[in-house]
C-alpha cells in the first residue's frame, strides 16, 4: 500500500476538475483503487466474516448457528488454547532473542569490506531462498534419530529425540526458525549499515573509539530505525509461525509445540470448530496490530525521518 | 478531459499512466481469475462427472479403473482430481459444505460420513448399487452404514493392521513371534539386550499410536467397549478395558519397547518400514499398505525372505476375539447430492459395473493390496505376493469384527483430542485416568 500512496516520479497524474482536492500534487487517489479493491475483498472482508464466524457454532457443513459469546468464553477458559497462547510467548520472546544480535551481527559484518564477504553474504543469504514447507521437510529428515544427521556423519551424540521429546522439541524448533529468518534480517541490516556515512567513522576513529566503541556509539544508534523494522517484523512475524511448525511437529509431541496459529489450524481444519478457531484468528490479528504500532510509537516512526548527518 | 496540476503535460506521460494502468489490469486479472477458479467440479466433459481421490499407493488403481469407464463410456467421462491425503482432507469438506462437491466423493465413513448424511449432502445409495455390494466382502460393505442404510460402498484395498516381523533378528536372536502379552515382554527383553529396537513406531506422525491402543483395547474388553465410545455413551471411555490397554502402552515404553527416539520417527517417509529392513527393529504394527513399500524400499532384504507377518498377540484374561482385527476396511465412494441427476445416474453405473470389478481387483493384486472383494482367492494364489496377500485377505476373511480406525470413526474433534493425548500417554506425560477423564469430556 505504501509503495501506492508515497508520491513517486513522474509527479501528478491527471486530477478531475470537479473534485474539489485540497492537495493537487500526487497522483490520483483513482491509483488506489486497485490495490484497496483487493485489501478490501481480501483482507477486511474476510477478516469481518471471520469475526462474524467467531460468534457462531459451525463444522463446516451445514450453516453455522449463532452462538453469542460461547467460542470466546471457551477460547479463554480451554487449557490446550491458554498453553497455546503461553507457547507463543515463549517462541516470541526466545525466537527475538537468539534472531536479533545474531542478525545485526552478521548484517554489520556482511556490510563491510572485508576479503571474501561476499561469498559469506551468499552462503548467509541462501536460507531465504527455500520456501519453508521444504525447510521443514528437510530438517524433519535431517532429525531423524536414526537415519538423519547422525547416521550421515556417524556422530551418535546427533541421534537424539529431538522432534519427540517434550523438552528438546520447542529448542529445535526455535533452532530452525532462527535459521531461515536470520538471513532476512542480516540483510535489512546490512542495508541499514551500508546507509550510515564513512565519515562518521572516520570521526569516531579520530576521537580514538575501538571497534566495539565505535558499533555501540555509533552503528547502533544510527540503524534505529532498521531495528525498529527488523523486530516489529520479527515480533510480529513470531504470531503467525505456522508452516514450519506444522511440517515439523504438527503440534505434537502431545500439545508440546501447539502455539496459537497452529492451535487455530487445528481447530478448524482438523476439529471443523469453525467459532472457537476464528475467536482465536481474531485475537492474533489484534494482538499483532497493537504490537506493530506499539513498536512504531515507541520508536517515534511518525516522525520517522532521517537522522543521518551529510548523507 | 484530463487536466493537470502539472503546466505542460505531455502526452507521453498520459500514455505512460494508461500503459501503466494497463499493466496494473493486466496484473491483476490473473489474481481474479485464480481467486474464483481452482477445481471446478462441474468441470467433467458434458454429460460426464467428477471424482476426487488420493495420490498415493492406490492412485494407479483409480486411474486404470476411470480409463477403463472413460473408454466405454467417452460422453459420459470421469473428470478425476488426485491430492494428498491431508490436502484431500481439508478441501473436500469446504467442497462439500459449499455444495461444490464432485459427483464421487472419496472418503473412510466412520464420522465424516455420518456428518455428510446428517446434512444431507450425500444420497442414500440403498438398493442402487447392488452389484457392486454383492462383490464387496460384506463386513466391508458395512462399514459404507450409517443407520442401517447404504450410504458409502468400498472403492479399493482393504487395509488391515498387520504385525510385521523381521525373520532374519528373530533367528539370530533365537526368540519365536509373541503370541501373547507376556511373550511380547519377554521378546522386548531379548532384543532390547542386543541392542535392537523390538518395535518401530512412527510417533511423530500420531496415528500409528492409534493401532496400539485399538488392539489392545479390542483384545482385553472386545469390540463392544469402542462402539459405545463411537455411539457417544455418557462416560463409554471410563470402561476398564480402556484404562488397561493405556496401562500397558505404558509399561511397553517404560520397558524400552519402542526404542528411546520413537518420537521423532515419521511415517510419511516410511521410516518406521526402515527400521526393520534395515534390521534396527525386530517388528513394525502398521497397515498393510506398508508391505508394498517393504518390497521397493529394501528388494534385497525382501527377497531373502526376512519379512514376516504375525496376528496381534492375545492378552490374558480378555474379552475380545484374538481373530479381530483392526485398520480401515477399505477406503469409500459416496455420491454427492448436489451432482444432477444425470450425473447420480452415471455415478451409480460406474459403481455398478466397473468399481471393484475383475481388472480392477488384479490391479490392486499386482500392486500388493489386499482386495475387498469375496472370490479374490484363486487372482491372489497366482500373483507373486501370494504369501502375503493369502495371508491378509485370509485374515480380513475370518474376522468377527473388523475395527475402523478410530480416528476415522470418530467425530473430527473427537479425534483430534485421541491423537494428542495418545501422543501424551506413549510421552508419558498424562496418565490412563487422565487421559479417560480428557475423552469422556470429548462425548457430546
Amino acid at each position: 500500500m505504501s509503495t501506492l500512496t508515497a508520491p513517486v516520479s513522474p509527479p501528478p497524474a491527471p486530477a478531475r476538475r470537479r473534485q474539489r482536492r485540497t492537495t493537487t500534487d500526487g497522483p490520483s487517489y483513482w491509483m488506489l483503487a486497485p490495490a484497496l479493491a483487493f485489501f478490501t475483498v481480501f483482507a477486511l472482508i474476510p477478516l469481518l466474516g471471520v469475526a462474524v464466524l467467531s460468534l457462531t457454532n459451525w463444522d463446516g457443513l451445514g450453516t453455522p448457528s449463532f452462538a453469542g459469546l460461547a467460542n470466546w468464553q471457551s477460547v479463554f477458559s480451554d487449557p490446550v488454547t491458554l498453553h497455546a497462547m503461553w507457547l507463543t510467548l515463549a517462541m516470541t520472546v526466545l525466537t527475538y532473542v537468539t534472531q536479533a544480535p545474531i542478525a545485526i551481527l552478521l548484517g554489520v559484518f556482511m556490510a563491510g569490506s572485508q576479503k571474501y564477504r561476499a561469498v559469506y553474504s551468499v552462503l548467509y543469504f541462501l536460507p531465504l531462498l527455500f520456501s519453508a514447507a521444504a525447510v521443514g521437510i528437510a530438517f524433519k529428515a535431517l532429525l531423524d534419530p536414526n537415519f538423519g544427521l547422525s547416521n550421515a556423519f556417524n556422530v551418535p551424540w546427533l541421534s537424539q529425540d529431538w522432534l519427540g521429546s517434550t523438552d528438546l522439541v520447542f529448542y529445535v524448533l526455535i533452532f530452525v526458525i532462527a535459521w531461515c529468518f536470520v538471513p532476512f534480517h542480516s540483510l535489512l541490516y546490512q542495508a541499514g549499515v551500508k546507509q550510515i556515512p564513512t565519515s562518521m567513522y572516520e570521526a569516531a576513529m579520530l576521537d580514538g573509539a575501538g571497534r566495539v566503541r565505535t558499533f555501540f556509539s555509533v552503528t547502533l544508534p544510527q540503524i534505529k530505525y532498521t531495528v525498529i523494522t527488523s523486530s516489529t517484523l520479527m515480533i510480529v512475524g513470531s504470531l503467525t509461525y505456522f508452516d514450519l511448525v506444522f511440517v515439523m511437529t504438527n503440534g505434537g509431541p502431545g500439545n508440546a509445540t501447539r502455539i496459537l496459529p497452529l492451535d487455530m489450524y487445528l481447530t478448524g481444519f482438523r476439529s471443523y470448530q469453525m467459532g472457537p478457531a476464528s475467536a482465536i484468528a481474531v485475537i492474533l490479528v489484534v494482538v499483532g496490530l497493537v504490537i506493530s504500532l506499539l513498536l512504531n510509537r515507541l520508536g517515534g516512526a511518525d516522525k520517522m525521518e532521517s537522522q543521518q548527518e551529510g548523507a | 478531459m484530463h487536466v493537470s496540476a502539472n503546466p505542460t503535460p505531455p502526452a507521453t506521460k498520459k500514455r505512460g499512466t494508461r500503459r501503466r494502468l494497463l499493466a496494473s489490469a493486466a496484473l491483476i486479472a490473473p489474481l481474479a481469475l485464480s481467486a474464483c477458479g481452482g477445481a471446478q467440479p462441474g468441470g467433467a466433459t458434458a454429460g460426464g462427472f467428477s471424482a476426487w481421490t488420493l495420490t498415493g499407493s492406490q492412485q494407479d488403481a483409480f486411474e486404470a479403473s476411470f480409463e477403463q469407464w472413460n473408454e466405454a463410456n467417452p460422453d459420459q467421462g470421469i473428470s478425476a482430481e488426485f491430492f494428498a491425503n491431508d490436502a484431500y482432507k481439508e478441501k473436500i469438506r469446504t467442497a462439500v459444505g459449499a455444495g461444490n462437491a464432485p459427483t464421487l466423493i472419496f472418503n473412510w465413513s466412520g464420522g465424516t460420513l455420518a456428518d455428510y448424511v446428517a446434512n444431507g449432502n450425500v444420497v442414500d445409495l440403498t438398493g442402487k448399487v447392488d452389484a457392486l455390494e454383492d462383490r464387496a466382502i460384506e463386513s466391508i460393505e458395512q462399514a459404507g452404514e450409517v443407520d442401517g442404510a447404504q450410504y458409502a460402498v468400498p472403492n479399493n484395498s482393504t487395509q488391515p493392521v498387520v504385525l510385521y516381523i523381521n525373520e532374519k533378528l528373530f533367528d539370530e536372536v533365537g526368540v519365536e513371534p509373541p503370541t501373547t502379552w507376556e511373550e511380547t515382554l519377554d521378546a522386548v527383553e531379548a532384543f532390547k539386550a542386543e541392542g535392537i529396537i523390538p518395535f518401530a513406531v512412527a510417533g511423530q506422525s500420531q496415528w500409528p499410536y492409534l493401532m496400539w491402543i485399538q488392539y489392545l483395547t479390542d483384545r482385553i474388553g472386545g469390540p463392544e467397549v469402542f462402539q459405545a465410545i463411537a455411539n457417544n455413551e455418557p462416560d463409554a471411555w471410563s470402561h476398564p478395558a480402556v484404562a488397561e490397554a493405556l496401562t500397558r502402552i505404558q509399561e511397553l515404553v517404560d520397558a524400552g519397547g519402542f526404542g528411546d527416539s520413537y518420537g521423532s520417527v515419521v511415517a510419511d517417509a516410511n521410516a518406521d518400514a526402515a527400521l526393520v529392513h534395515t534390521d534396527k527393529a525386530a517388528m513394525l504394527l502398521q497397515g498393510s499398505w506398508v508391505y508394498a513399500g517393504f518390497k521397493a524400499d529394501a528388494p534385497e532384504w525382501y527377497e531373502e525372505g526376512n519379512l514376516g507377518f504375525a496376528p496381534f498377540p492375545t492378552v490374558d484374561g480378555g474379552a475380545g476375539d484374538p481373530a479381530n482385527i483392526v485398520g480401515n476396511p477399505a477406503n469409500f465412494w459416496a455420491v454427492s447430492a448436489d451432482a444432477s441427476e444425470e450425473e447420480q445416474q452415471a455415478a451409480f453405473d460406474y459403481l455398478n459395473e466397473y468399481t471393484l470389478n475383475e481388472e480392477s481387483i488384479d490391479k490392486f493384486i499386482e500392486l500388493g493390496l489386499v482386495p475387498s472383494t469375496d472370490d479374490a482367492g484363486e487372482a491372489i494364489a497366482a500373483s507373486e505376493d501370494a504369501e502375503f496377500l493369502d495371508y491378509a485377505y485370509g485374515m480380513v476373511q475370518d474376522a468377527p469384527n473388523f475395527q475402523l480406525s478410530w480416528d476415522q470413526a470418530l467425530a473430527p474433534d473427537q479425534a483430534q483430542e485421541l491423537l494428542t493425548n495418545l501422543s501424551q500417554i506413549f510421552q508419558g506425560t498424562v496418565t490412563p485416568e487422565q487421559f479417560v477423564d480428557n475423552m469422556n469430556a470429548t462425548i457430546k
